[in-house]
């Protein structure tokens, strides 16, 4: 294991930030610490960094005890919600810190750092401030600054938040290409599960300071621990006692013998998927999933009677 | 349209009734009978002592203040110290404070009658009606000035980037030195500038605890009075010029700080 954390407790007066979590990240993977905010994700990933001393509980860092070990000795690179660059410093300084504070060559610290500006896209704008830089920029450099002195343990708090939409799809797809290539362990925050499922090959589910479930995706996905998994990971429809994602909801015209009557109340068309908000015969509301070409079959309308069949529910 | 006007006429003129015209009459009054009037006045060798008291007292608390200025500052916003609070609302006490209350309070300390006083006189060492008295007066009624230029911008700039330095590996000490100092430079700089002007123009604390014996004890502000007093009124606004002359010199340093202090970090973006 490269991180592992041991029944850590948190508290900041009154409020427990983490109760009793324990979490284990595989050498090489990349992970993410998903939940909703007030979750204890971020206050998980500061205690490994060292930036938050826990109350109670181990930290192991590459099999070394590092509960008590000052930040900067933890061997961590640590990207900020904000990129926190240094502004009265270059994109250049910024990135050659980490290597200057270690007393590294000269010629070393600039072949490394321009190095690291050709990865990460940021060659040829090494003279510019950080205020001058573009947001997706910006975070380029802090990660560029975070993996110069080749940290163990890359830890991303938030690494898309500040961005805006597109930018921050591309900066995904670019993020993953370069964990393939770098290979450092990391662990990033999130509180988008869309983002967790697409880039983590190991997600840690939190809610109120407690771990929900550690699983890949796949299986987080298809087998979620409890109800709080299973609504937060991925849209979901509760039916009677039962929980349904919006895709394994089937509409009809024909009634048989396990259908429910359903009024379509809306449609919206997003793109290539169709959502139709649905109210069954007894006033419950629930929405299904289909791909445009299914929908343009069925020739929905709003107002039509249609009949609604569930698949794999699950009931916890 | 008439409103703009009034602001911006009215403010003139007030500027102009309040500041610059008893500011203008004391020039011209200094230098009505030539500048080798002007000259002479401000050659006597009291008045040369009492500038050389002024600047030797400024440049021992201005660098006091602004080192324990700083440490105040990263005390009160850094430190979840209990008691912080209070801190910070004790450092403003001299500007709250009249100086004329400073200066009979360090004489209740100081004096024959004092706390410290019997003891220090026992120890041969002299704090009224001498240079450490002026100098600790002084100190006091400067003190505010770095800590409250400098607390709102270290609250502002946060942690982060102190933290980001410290996952990089940079030791306490470097942080401070590479990150925090270049981050506050500019309200350092500016405290520095208000801090110097308030030693330069202390009058009150320092007129109680320094006797103001010519030659001795004077300092440049109580010259100006003890002139103006005897009826050496060419003395008296020469030595004003003097003092407005620094004023001016640090004004100049306020203004040529500023303006890059605006600008900064507002590039590109």
């Amino acid at each position: 294991m490269a991180i592992e954390a041991r029944n850590v407790t948190k508290r900041f007066g009154e409020f427990v930030a983490l109760d009793d979590v324990s979490v284990d990240v595989a050498s090489g993977s990349l992970t993410a610490l998903l939940g909703p905010s007030g979750s204890g994700k971020s206050t998980l990933l500061r205690v490994i960094a060292g930036l938050e001393v826990a109350d109670s509980g181990d930290v192991f860092i590459s099999g070394r005890e590092a509960t008590a070990l000052a930040p900067q000795k933890r061997g961590v690179g640590f990207v900020f919600q904000h990129y926190a660059p240094f502004k009265h410093m270059t994109v250049w300084e910024n990135v050659a810190f980490g290597l200057k504070i270690r007393r590294r060559p000269r010629a070393e610290i600039r072949a490394r750092v321009d190095e690291l500006l050709e990865l990460v896209q940021l060659g040829g704008l090494d003279r510019r401030y950080p205020a001058q830089l573009s947001g997706g920029q910006r975070q380029r450099m802090a990660l560029a600054r975070a993996l110069a002195p080749e940290p163990e343990v890359l830890l991303l708090d938030e690494p898309f938040g500040a961005l805006d939409a597109r930018v921050r799809v591309e900066l995904r797809s670019w993020l993953l290409r370069l964990h393939d290539e770098m290979h450092v362990t990391t662990i990033f925050v999130t509180h988008d599960q869309e983002e967790a499922l697409e880039l983590a090959d190991s997600i840690v589910v939190m809610n109120r300071g407690r771990v929900e479930q550690t699983a890949p995706p796949r299986q987080l996905y298809d087998e979620p621990a409890n109800e709080f998994v299973m609504s937060f990971v991925g849209p979901v429809n509760k039916v009677d006692d039962a929980w349904v994602r919006p895709h394994d909801v089937e509409l009809r015209h024909e009634p048989n013998g396990s259908t429910r009557e359903a009024q379509i109340e809306r449609i919206v068309r997003l793109g290539f998927e169709t959502r139709v908000e649905l109210v069954r015969d007894d006033g419950e509301r629930l929405s299904a999933q289909l791909s445009r070409d299914e929908a343009d079959e069925l020739e929905l309308a709003r107002g039509d009677i249609v009949y609604v069949r569930t698949r794999r529910e699950r009931t916890f | 349209m008439t409103a703009r006007r009034i602001t911006r006429y009215g403010s003139l003129a007030y500027l102009a009734l309040i500041l610059i015209a008893p500011v203008s009459l004391i020039f011209y009054r200094a230098f009505e009978s030539g500048f080798g009037a002007f000259w002479s006045a401000v050659s006597n060798p009291d008045a040369v002592h009492a500038l050389r008291l002024t600047l030797e007292v400024t440049v021992v608390a201005v660098p006091l203040n602004t080192l324990f200025g700083i440490l105040c500052s990263l005390a009160i916003v850094r430190h979840r110290i209990p008691g912080m609070g209070l801190v910070n609302a004790v450092v403003d006490l001299p500007m709250a404070l009249s100086p004329v209350v400073v200066g009979l309070a360090l004489y209740l300390l100081y004096g024959t009658q004092g706390w410290f006083g019997p003891w220090l006189t026992a120890h041969g060492h002299r704090i009224l009606f001498a240079y450490p008295g002026i100098l600790l007066a002084t100190t006091f009624v400067s003190l505010p000035f770095v800590v409250r230029e400098v607390v709102p911008v270290l609250r502002e700039i946060g942690t982060e980037q102190e933290e980001a330095a410290a996952t990089l590996g940079s030791p306490a000490l470097v942080t401070f030195r590479r990150i925090t100092l270049p981050a506050i430079r500019y309200a350092v700089a500016y405290g520095v500038v208000l801090t110097t002007a308030r030693c330069l123009g202390e009058f009150g604390a320092v007129a109680i605890v320094s006797g103001g014996i010519q030659g001795r004890t004077q300092t440049l502000t109580q010259y100006v009075q003890a002139s103006y007093e005897n009826f050496q009124q060419t003395n008296a606004y020469a030595a004003s010029v003097l003092l407005a002359g620094l004023a001016v010199v640090t004004l100049v340093a306020m203004t040529v700080i500023r303006p890059r202090e605006d600008t900064r970090g507002n590039r590109g973006a």
